[in-house]
């Protein structure tokens, strides 16, 4: 095992660890405040990178600069979802909620295989192939913007919440619904907003992965997964936790690709999930208890 | 009275009808009893228990890749591997249980480890090589040999699977009227008050556990002898989770009849869109998805539970 071996490992695990971070606060801040842990995350995903990728391939809009139509369009679908197909059901059991995002992460993901078929697309961005080398380690610009990118996002939601009126509001919801509506906040618009957000998040996160990152109907499943098991980590609901797990799980999966055959890197990431979930379930950084 | 007259009626025609069917039908049939066997196994636990897996896949594959390695390289019967299947995901289930509820988790959290432990068996079961890593593998079914459950024609495997799935359900039948069965729904009900009352939650949950385990294998065991296929993604991968789960939602969780129901509505419908709309894959998954949505809003308690409803209305009259 050489040292560039481990630099290079390191390196993908940190550009990768950001994306998986922005995709997990999407899901960290809707368990925050609904506490539905939403299994139709990763297809909303998948819907952004088809939206990227047809707005690329039918209007030549470049994919960072989708991200001005696919955020605010997808916040509207996940406000939809919330309202029409979750907020009706809230009074319903615990697992009945978890079935309805599965249901949804079934219809989309099927939909999009019945529209588009099983293939797989490309975004060709003249920066497609665009790297440079720090010491003997390859950098793709693509994967650095996303990863940067991913983390601005993130960090912006972040101030969101903590000094606008809506964000302070989405949080006491979060904390206390029932004071949250006793204060005259409207707790039901809060959670459309909150399920908005969070699919804006991941949408965004679609955007910033498709110059480098393949389209199709079954992508959004591992990284709903990835997504999964950084938000346990980071502590279900803890945000920042969510950001800091994301790099964790980016820097096990590469370090595990380049030290384990075949495909035993997604093993690592379990274990460390199973792990975690039985004897951490508050997460590493603190959160809302699992139990 | 009629009910009862449905009933028997429903029966005789499953059991004398199928030799009479053309062979599309018969797969179709057999398909809708085999998703119902296996409501009936994830029922135990989920409707039952109440304790919602998603990973039930992990059991199926056990039991199918139990039987079928023993087969291939012992050339031991699938009749007897079938049971060794059922014993080691019985043995697996015990294991998850344990670690899950030992450490008290519960609902989404709960969920969530046992997708873990199945994608963790389907990574582990595509980087092996000695158990033909994704390539699968093929049971050989070129002659009919009753004593390695292997047969010429269909009509055989209909009757085993029903078999099994009238056996479950007079298991699921016991149960829900014994001590295990009231324990099972005071747990699920208030898993506190069910051990302040002296239920021991614990040991009733790993008996649900281990038996919708080793009912789960058995299925393997069934679907590698009949499809004489498989592989890691089908048998360890989400799609059998699902299958496991979701005609015990449609029909109606916690019941006796809800899988059958759910299946005799589900899997046809399922058939139905896959030839009507053929070449375009996902139209039936994509129902599916539409169905669990719709039954969730509409029908929180399945049709089973609907039906119920709908009796005592017209009863109180």
């Amino acid at each position: 095992m050489t040292g560039g071996l481990l630099l290079q490992a390191v390196v993908s695990g940190l550009l990768l660890g950001g994306v998986y971070g922005l995709v997990a606060s999407g899901l960290s801040l809707i368990f925050g405040v609904l506490r539905i842990i939403n299994f139709a995350h990763g297809a909303v995903m998948m819907l952004a990178m088809y939206a990227t990728y047809w707005l690329f391939a039918l209007g030549r809009v470049d994919p960072y600069l989708s991200v001005l139509i696919t955020a605010p369009l997808f916040f509207g679908l996940g406000v939809a979802i919330q309202k029409i197909d979750i907020e009706p059901n809230r009074a319903a059991v615990e697992h009945n909620q978890l079935l309805l995002t599965l249901g949804l992460a079934l219809f989309f993901e099927n939909l999009a295989l019945v529209l588009w078929q099983g293939d797989f697309r490309t975004v060709k961005v003249a920066y497609s192939g665009a790297s440079f080398v720090i010491g003997e380690a390859l950098v793709e610009v693509s994967r650095l913007v996303a990863s940067g990118g991913a983390v601005l996002m993130a960090l912006g939601l972040f101030v969101f919440l903590r000094t606008t009126d809506v964000g302070k509001a989405l949080r006491a919801v979060a904390e206390e619904p029932e004071g949250a509506a006793l204060v005259g906040i409207n707790v039901a618009r809060i959670r459309a907003a909150t399920f908005g957000l969070g699919s804006a998040c991941v949408a965004v996160a679609g955007a910033l992965i498709t110059p480098f990152f393949y389209v199709a109907p079954d992508v959004g499943e591992s990284f709903n997964i990835m997504a999964f098991v950084v938000v346990v980590l980071g502590g279900m609901g803890n945000f920042v936790g969510a950001l800091a797990g994301g790099f964790i799980v980016g820097l096990a999966e590469s370090l595990g690709a380049a030290f384990l055959p075949g495909s035993l890197k997604q093993l690592v990431v379990f274990v460390i999930f199973v792990l975690v979930l039985l004897f951490r379930p508050q997460g590493l950084f603190g959160g809302s208890r699992g139990r | 009275m009629g009910a009862r007259l449905a009933g028997a009626l429903a029966v005789a025609a499953l059991v004398a009808l199928p030799p009479l069917l053309p062979k599309y039908h018969l797969e179709v049939l057999i398909s809708v009893v085999f998703w119902a066997y296996l409501g009936i196994a994830w029922n135990l636990l989920g409707g039952y228990a109440g304790q919602f897996s998603f990973g039930h896949a992990a059991f199926f594959g056990i039991g199918a890749y139990t039987s079928t390695l023993l087969l291939l390289q012992g050339g031991l019967t699938p009749w007897v591997g079938m049971l060794l299947g059922g014993a080691v995901a019985g043995a697996f289930g015990l294991f998850e249980g344990y670690l899950s509820f030992r450490y008290g988790l519960k609902g989404p959290y709960f969920s969530l480890v046992t997708l873990a432990f199945a994608e963790m068996l389907r990574v582990v079961t595509v980087n092996t090589k000695a158990v033909g890593s994704s390539l699968g593998l093929v049971v050989p079914s070129a002659k009919a040999a009753p004593a390695m459950f292997m047969f010429s024609n269909k009509l055989p495997y209909y009757y085993i699977i029903l078999v099994m799935g009238a056996l479950a359900l007079a298991l699921t039948w016991k149960i829900g009227r014994s001590r295990l069965g009231f324990s099972l729904a005071a747990v699920r009900e208030n898993e506190d008050a069910a051990e302040a009352a002296g239920v021991d939650a614990l040991g009733m949950k790993l008996r649900a556990m281990a038996l919708s385990s080793f009912l789960t294998a058995l299925g393997g065991t069934f679907y590698a002898q009949y499809f004489a296929y498989i592989d890691p993604t089908i048998t360890f991968g989400p799609a059998v989770s699902i299958g496991a789960l979701l005609p015990v939602i449609v029909g109606g969780a916690g019941t006796v009849l809800g899988p059958v129901l759910g299946s005799f509505v589900l899997t046809p419908l399922s058939e139905l869109t896959r030839s009507a709309l053929r070449g375009r894959a996902g139209a039936d998954i994509m129902l599916y998805g539409a169905i669990l949505v719709f039954v969730i809003s509409f029908l929180p308690q399945g049709l089973a539970g609907f039906v119920r409803d709908r009796r005592a209305r017209v009863g109180q009259r």
